[in-house]
Parts: C-alpha cells; sequence; structure tokens
C-alpha cells in the first residue's frame, strides 16, 4: 500500500480517472452551463448510464475521490517513516567509509609523507575544508567521513505533505465558500444577500445569513471593440465604473471592475464577467399612464451581440401587456433578414412583438425574466390580420391597435453580469502551493552526497597511501568541484589530469 | 517610431528565412546521421560536445571496436556536417528570436497571446533547451530531431495557425498570463527535448539487448550510449517538472484573478493536470528498482503526449473558457 509502486498506479489512474471530464460536458464547470443538457437530448440512450457513473460530474464523482484519497493515504504512509529516518540520519554521524574506495565515485589516491608533527594532518585539514563547504563531516581516526544535501530530502517531504495542505484548502472553500452571478444594468444597485441573486451556490455550512455587508451600483458600463482588420469586433476593454458600500453607514466609495481586477471586499470578491445590452424604454397602458419605465436586460445571443429579451407590464390597464424580441446594437439587413453588423451600438434597433392577456406571474410560481409564459396571452396583430411586429431606431414608439397601450425605445443602456465568490480556503491553497513548488524545486535540484577520506599510514617511515572518493545520492552525478577542491589542497604535486575526466558521470 | 505594420511584416519575413535556414540545418544534421549509419564499422559514434566541434567523451565509443585510419575521412565528415548542422540551428535560433521581438514591439505586449505565437515561442524554447544540453552533453544525434519538431511547429506556425499582430482580447491582459504561458513554454521545450531522449533511449536500449547485429551498422549504434541518454532524459525531465509546476500554479493564480476560482476543471486545466501528474509518475517510476530506464520512460512519452494534447487538442477541438487563445 505505501510501496513506490502503488505509488505510480495510483497516479496512472487518476490521470486516467481525469480524462473523461474533459471530452464530457460537466455539471458544475463553468464553460457552459446548458451544456449537460444539450448533450442529454442530443443522447437520451447513452446519457442515464453516463450520469450513473457520476461521468458529467466526474471531479467531484465517488471514484474520483477514492483514488486521490488512496493516493494521499498511502503518500502519507510513505513519507512520515522517511520523516522520521531523515531525523535520526540528521543526527546521527555520516556513515563510514565503505572497504574499497577504489569503487567509489571519483576515486582519486597518491602517496605523500606526513609533515613535521606541527603541521595539520590530511584529515584535518579535509575535514576544514569539507565543514567551509557545508558538509557535516566527522574524523574517525584515518578516516574522514562527510555528508551534505539533507536539503533535498526535507525538500521532498515539504513537498508531499504540501499536497495534504491542499487538500485541505481546496476542502475548507468546497465547505465554507459560495459563487453567485447576478447580472447589472447600468444604474442598477446589487445588495450582497442571496435573494438578489440570479444564481447562488453555497456550500454544505456557507453561513448563508450573513454574507459579507456590501452593496454596489453599476454607473457606467464602457466596452470598446477593435473596429478595423482581421479583428475587426473583437473585445478591447471593458470597464464597469461601481460606486460601493461596504455595510450601512459607511461611505460610498468608487472603483473600476475590469477582467482580472475585481472588486475585493474581505475576500468576498466581484468578477466582471460578462456584459451586454439592457435597452432603456417606457410602457404606457391604455389610460396613458406610464406602467413600466427603465432599462430591461436582454441576453447576447452570439459575439455581435445580436440580444433576445421580454419586456412585461402586468400592471397595464386594462390588460397586462408584454413584449418579446430581439435587440441589433449595428442592425443591418440581408437576403435573411436583420442582423447585427458590429457589437458596438453604432445603429441600435430594437425589433419586438406584443401580447395581451394573463402572463401567469400570480400564481407564484417563480419565472424567468427572460421568458414569457404564452399560455394565456394573445398576440396583438396589425390591422392585417398579421402579428405585429415592429423595428424600433432610438426614440421611436411602437403603438399598439385598439389603444391598448404604446412602447417607447428611449434609449440604449449596457448592463454587466458579476460572479461573486467567497472562498476561504484560497490562502491555505496558496501556502500549499508555495510549498510545492519550494519543495519540489530544493528536492529535484540538491544533492545529497557523500565523501570520504582515508589515510593509510606507510609502514616504518614510508609515504602514507591517501584515498578519496565520494558517492552520490541522487540521480545527479557527484559535484566534481567538492572533490577537485579536496585534492588541490591536500595533493602536493601538481595535479596532471583534470579531475572531471576520472569522474565517472 | 517604427511602424508597427512594418515591423509585423519584418517579423513574418524573418519566420520565412527561419524555416529556410532550419531547413538547411535539418539536411545537414541528416547528411550527418547518414554518414554515421550507413557503412559497417566505418561510422563513428556522434561525438560532438558543443557547438565548436569534437572533443573526446568520457564514454566508450560503441559495443564495437573502431577501425583506425582509413575511415578517419568519413568521421572527419560527419563531425564537420554536424558541426555545421549545429552552427546554422544557431543562425536559425538567432532569427526566430528576432522575428518574436519584432513581433512583441509591434503588438505592444510579451508576443505570447495566441496559438501562432505560442509556436513560434515553442520553436525558439525547443532550440534553446536543445543547445543548452547540447553544451553540456554528447547530444547531437538530438538535433535532427529536433530540428525536425522545431520545422513542424514553425510550418503549422505560418500556415493554420498564422493570426496578424493584434491587441489582446480584455481578459488575457494580464502579467500572470505573461508569466504563466512564459513559463509553460520554457517547461515545453524541455520536456520536449526530453521526450527525444526518451525515444532515442528506448531504441538505444532495445538494439543494445539484441546484441550486434552483422551487414549494416544500424542507426542505434550511432547513438550516445544508453547510459548517457538514461541522464539527459532524466536530467530533462527533472529540469522542466518543476518549470511545468509553476506554470500550472501562475495559471491557477491568474484564474483567480480573473475568474475568481484558482481551479475549475476546464479542459485546459484538466490536461495541465493530466500532464503533470503523469509526469510525477514518471519521476517516482525512476526512484524505484524495476521501473527505471525502459518502463518509466513510457510515463515520460504519456506525459509529452498529453502535454501535446493539451496545445492541439485542447485548443483546436475542446472548447472551453481558455479556447479564445484564437486560432
Ligand atoms: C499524491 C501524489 C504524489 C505526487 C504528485 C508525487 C510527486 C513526487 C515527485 C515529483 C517526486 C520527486 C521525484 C524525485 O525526487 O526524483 C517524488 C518523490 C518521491 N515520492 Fe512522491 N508523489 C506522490 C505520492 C507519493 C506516494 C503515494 C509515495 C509513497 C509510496 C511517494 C513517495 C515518494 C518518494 C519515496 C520519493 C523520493 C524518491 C527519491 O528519493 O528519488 N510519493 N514524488
Amino acid at each position: 500500500m505505501t510501496s513506490m509502486r502503488t505509488a505510480i498506479i495510483l497516479l496512472t489512474l487518476l490521470a486516467l480517472a481525469a480524462v473523461p471530464g474533459s471530452l464530457l460536458p460537466q455539471r458544475n464547470v463553468a464553460t457552459d452551463p446548458a451544456a449537460v443538457d444539450r448533450f442529454v437530448m442530443e443522447n437520451p440512450h447513452l446519457s442515464p448510464w453516463l450520469d450513473r457513473l457520476g461521468l458529467f460530474d466526474v471531479y467531484a464523482s465517488a471514484w474520483f475521490a477514492a483514488i486521490y484519497l488512496l493516493l494521499l493515504v498511502s503518500m502519507t504512509g510513505c513519507v512520515l517513516p522517511r520523516c522520521a529516518r531523515l531525523w535520526r540520519s540528521v543526527r546521527s554521524a555520516p556513515v563510514r567509509a565503505p572497504g574499497n574506495l577504489a569503487r567509489m565515485e571519483g576515486h582519486v589516491e597518491w602517496t605523500a609523507h606526513s609533515g613535521p608533527a606541527s603541521e595539520a594532518s590530511p584529515q584535518v585539514a579535509a575535514a576544514d575544508l569539507l565543514r567551509d563547504r557545508g558538509f557535516r563531516v566527522e574524523i574517525h581516526g584515518n578516516e574522514v567521513r562527510a555528508e551534505k544535501g539533507y536539503l533535498r530530502e526535507l525538500g521532498n517531504l515539504v513537498f508531499h505533505l504540501s499536497l495534504l495542505v491542499l487538500l485541505v484548502g481546496v476542502a475548507a472553500g468546497r465547505l465554507f465558500g459560495f459563487e453567485g452571478r447576478v447580472a447589472l444594468a447600468e444604474g442598477a444597485t446589487f445588495t450582497n444577500v442571496r435573494s438578489e441573486y440570479d444564481a447562488f451556490t453555497p456550500s454544505v455550512w456557507t453561513d448563508v445569513d450573513n454574507l459579507e455587508p456590501l452593496s454596489f451600483t453599476l454607473d457606467d458600463f464602457e466596452a470598446t471593440f477593435e473596429t478595423t482588420g482581421a479583428k475587426a469586433g473583437e473585445p478591447r476593454r471593458f470597464n464597469a465604473a461601481l460606486s460601493f458600500r461596504t455595510g450601512t453607514g459607511s461611505p460610498t466609495r468608487v472603483q473600476d471592475v475590469q477582467p482580472n481586477h475585481p472588486l475585493d471586499i474581505n475576500e468576498t470578491k466581484a468578477f466582471l464577467t460578462g456584459h451586454g445590452y439592457a435597452p432603456v424604454v417606457t410602457v404606457r397602458d391604455g389610460r396613458g399612464d406610464v406602467t413600466f419605465s427603465g432599462p430591461v436586460i436582454f441576453l447576447p445571443r452570439d459575439s455581435t451581440y445580436a440580444s433576445d429579451g421580454v419586456i412585461k407590464a402586468p400592471d397595464a390597464v386594462p390588460q397586462p401587456l408584454a413584449f418579446e424580441g430581439f435587440f441589433l446594437p449595428t442592425a443591418d439587413i440581408d437576403d435573411r433578414g436583420p442582423y447585427s453588423a458590429f457589437p458596438d451600438a453604432f445603429n441600435p434597433e430594437l425589433f419586438l412583438t406584443a401580447f395581451t392577456g394573463d402572463m401567469g406571474l400570480d400564481d407564484g410560481t417563480p419565472q424567468s425574466v427572460f421568458t414569457l409564459d404564452k399560455t394565456n396571452m394573445e398576440q396583438v396583430t396589425g390591422e392585417d390580420g398579421q402579428p405585429l411586429a415592429q423595428a424600433l431606431a432610438v426614440g421611436e414608439t411602437m403603438t399598439l391597435p385598439g389603444g391598448v397601450g404604446t412602447l417607447t425605445f428611449d434609449k440604449v443602456a449596457r448592463f454587466a453580469n458579476f460572479q461573486i465568490a467567497y472562498d476561504p480556503g484560497k490562502e491555505i491553497s496558496l501556502l500549499a502551493a508555495l510549498m510545492l513548488l519550494a519543495g519540489l524545486t530544493t528536492s529535484l535540484s540538491v544533492r545529497r552526497r557523500r565523501i570520504w577520506l582515508r589515510v593509510t599510514p606507510g609502514a616504518d617511515g614510508a609515504a602514507d597511501h591517501i584515498e578519496v572518493a565520494g558517492q552520490s545520492l541522487t540521480r545527479w552525478p557527484l559535484k566534481p568541484a567538492d572533490l577537485d577542491a579536496l585534492v588541490a589542497a591536500l595533493r602536493p604535486a601538481p595535479i596532471s589530469t583534470p579531475l572531471r575526466e576520472r569522474t565517472r558521470s | 517610431m517604427i511602424d508597427p505594420t512594418m515591423l509585423a511584416s519584418l517579423s513574418n519575413l524573418l519566420i520565412y528565412t527561419a524555416i529556410a535556414v532550419y531547413a538547411v540545418a535539418f539536411l545537414t544534421y541528416a547528411g550527418e546521421t547518414a554518414l554515421r549509419t550507413t557503412r559497417r564499422s566505418t561510422a563513428p559514434a556522434y561525438l560532438g560536445v558543443g557547438p565548436g566541434g569534437p572533443e573526446p567523451s568520457p564514454e566508450p565509443l560503441s559495443s564495437e571496436p573502431l577501425l583506425p585510419d582509413p575511415h578517419d575521412r568519413i568521421r572527419q565528415r560527419a563531425d564537420w556536417l554536424g558541426a555545421a548542422g549545429t552552427n546554422v540551428t544557431i543562425v536559425g535560433l538567432a532569427l526566430i528570436v528576432t522575428a518574436t521581438v519584432a513581433r512583441g514591439i509591434a503588438a505592444q505586449r510579451a508576443p505570447w497571446g495566441n496559438m501562432f505565437e505560442f509556436a513560434l515561442v515553442g520553436a525558439v524554447a525547443l532550440t534553446a533547451a536543445y543547445l543548452a544540453f547540447l553544451a553540456r552533453r554528447p547530444v547531437r544525434a538530438f538535433g535532427v530531431w529536433i530540428v525536425g519538431l522545431v520545422l513542424l511547429a514553425l510550418g503549422m506556425a505560418v500556415t493554420v495557425l498564422y493570426t496578424p499582430v493584434d491587441a489582446l482580447v480584455p481578459v488575457l491582459n494580464s502579467y500572470w498570463l505573461v508569466i504563466h504561458v512564459a513559463a509553460a513554454i520554457t517547461g515545453g521545450g524541455i520536456f520536449s527535448v526530453g521526450a527525444v531522449a526518451t525515444g532515442l533511449f528506448l531504441v538505444r536500449d532495445r538494439a543494445d539487448r539484441r546484441g550486434p547485429t552483422s551487414g549494416r551498422r544500424r542507426y542505434a549504434d550511432a547513438l550516445p550510449t544508453s547510459t548517457t541518454l538514461a541522464q539527459v532524459m532524466h536530467a530533462a525531465h527533472m529540469l522542466a517538472f518543476p518549470i511545468w509546476t509553476f506554470a500550472v500554479l501562475a495559471g491557477a493564480v491568474w484564474a483567480e484573478n480573473s475568474w475568481g476560482r484558482y481551479w475549475g476543471w476546464d479542459p485546459k486545466e484538466t490536461w495541465a493536470f493530466i500532464t503533470w501528474v503523469l509526469y510525477a509518475a514518471y519521476l517516482h517510476a525512476e526512484s524505484t528498482a524495476g521501473w527505471r530506464g525502459r518502463r518509466a520512460a513510457l510515463f515520460a512519452l504519456g506525459g509529452y503526449a498529453a502535454f501535446l494534447f493539451n496545445f492541439f487538442g485542447v485548443n483546436l477541438w475542446i472548447s472551453g473558457l481558455h479556447s479564445y487563445a484564437g486560432v
């Protein structure tokens, strides 16, 4: 369970398990919320099976969790004993030299007469030099034992343990955080309470009644687009000018929010994630009273910002009024009909049809503001008996026959989508990421290595036999400089062959 | 002030010139390989270290003893071709570096914002990583493969991936993007050298285990020893893995900055994760008795396949938040 082989197998399984989630549409993945439903509709037979296997929600599925939890358990079981071993080896003396140094890396030997007694022995000289180079050193009779690079093991441990910290960070976000979305037309205000969100996904233990006290108003939204060249129509700059307040009684402040530059109030962040048009209209009813006035959010359908929307005036007298249609920021027409030639509002037009009757708002079931329940409504027709449809430029008015009401297209406003997120585990995850990176870099770059020097005294005044050699405990070769320095300092004669060549690499 | 459109055309011109130069390098390297592999025993293994020409190598040249002098002329010619190939490659690198800089000035931003530019900067990273390894290890046998990959990248850049110089869509306008992509491309360049080393290691290792054959000299025998290849394979992956890790983490920081969540299992993120996990499996295998070398190599190739799929497959076939990278 805690062997490296298990780790390799589980890592391979983890990689394979992550694949289907990138090929099949996923719930809870921001890319395209409707993708799963579309896929299910197109593959009615296959989909229930895929769903049962959790393949539309791979990264939250039990089997995916099983793999990474097993991996983390196995890793902990593997790494904790290593911690203990590292601790012991740091506290114990460097290991003794092997009997046959000639078989170790970078072996060099020479003979030298011991100097006068006042001179330091080669052992002491070597020990000093190695200590200066950061080795842990011990002199043991005729032998010098040195080791360096424990940091590598420490790095390896920090790296592996950082994965556990990461799990805590991810879990904290999953258990206490939330994500929500809201669309605001220019001039509209959002207050950070659950009911004001268009969509709100709390976690298990999110404190939904005590969200960060915050409100903001979209004062102005600005979008600019490339107007020339091959990339004409590509967005270039978005800017949402907000005025916001944190809590009651605090002063109102202003901030520009742009992509990559969110509004950040005590870790609750509002990100600008999209935008579109909100035509401002005024609806008058049969008595000539204003029954609706203001911007209405139209949802963009493509990159030219041709947008669809619904305008509702349920309080109109004598009958409730509703309008359905589309908005074109730069209206143009070809043989297939009207279309938008550019995403910016150069020639805005509103195309509407009208309905009267009960739109089903009173029975209490919540209804999207973007769709119209037409079951009990009647389409307004023109004198020719055809459904009434009209294109309105700014300032123009659509007058419904029979004096039931009018709609005026006052001006063009824009709306912005905000993604509002709170993730209390973020700092923990960031800490884990830093540990991971530091640990990994250390573990992969530090070379743990041993160096030995042995003096074999010559018999009866003959020269001493001195040997040095080393051992790399990693896949990197020994650092030639360690041995070079040792030999240069101790060997009396000039070095005839560069040592590098003799170091087995 | 220099006219940006002129700089952009200059950049394109430099890229086309570089393609021609790399093609020459490819042919030169291929010529060297041919000389080293055609006739039995006359073909000395690759020796060159660094662009300056051959230097003695500490390792045994090949399992068979080399015949002395009569074949020196072929060896000299091969050495000359190899050194020339490297020099031409350096010229190619200088050209695409200049092209990248010119494009960056023309666009007034870091020149890695769409797939065309990724391919261009990727070619720079790949060549530079190869030359850096070549300065330390006898890996000139990689040259023909590396230059082949560079030609492929540049060829795709100027054909299917071509995008005129332009500003970025707002969400890409972040210095985290600059850091994230730069790290990913650097890591990718070194992973590519690792992948070439891995492939050649497998070729050489397989040939070694079959023992010498008679007749024509095999390609495998002209390669560096399997020990050298295994070392380069491991060194490249050990170098690239932390860089790739950093790239993934920087990407997470950027995602947090622009979408409010640091990880969302977007296809691009998912494949970066798969790549990372497979390379981690490779590193473990290299530390496991019985898996080191041949078996570990398969994980390295798997990681590289995932890396390539992330660049081509995900950008071209799977739509996600990242697909605004633009083709
Ligand atoms: C959660 C997934 C894991 C990841 C992402 C991971 C990643 C890594 C990496 C990148 C290295 C560096 C390789 C090197 O030093 O050459 C490494 C080393 C190591 N890993 Fe893991 N690991 C994981 C799980 C495990 C598990 C489950 C075990 C225990 C069975 C384990 C044991 C080790 C050991 C002992 C080393 C040191 C190898 C050496 O001394 O060269 N790891 N790991």
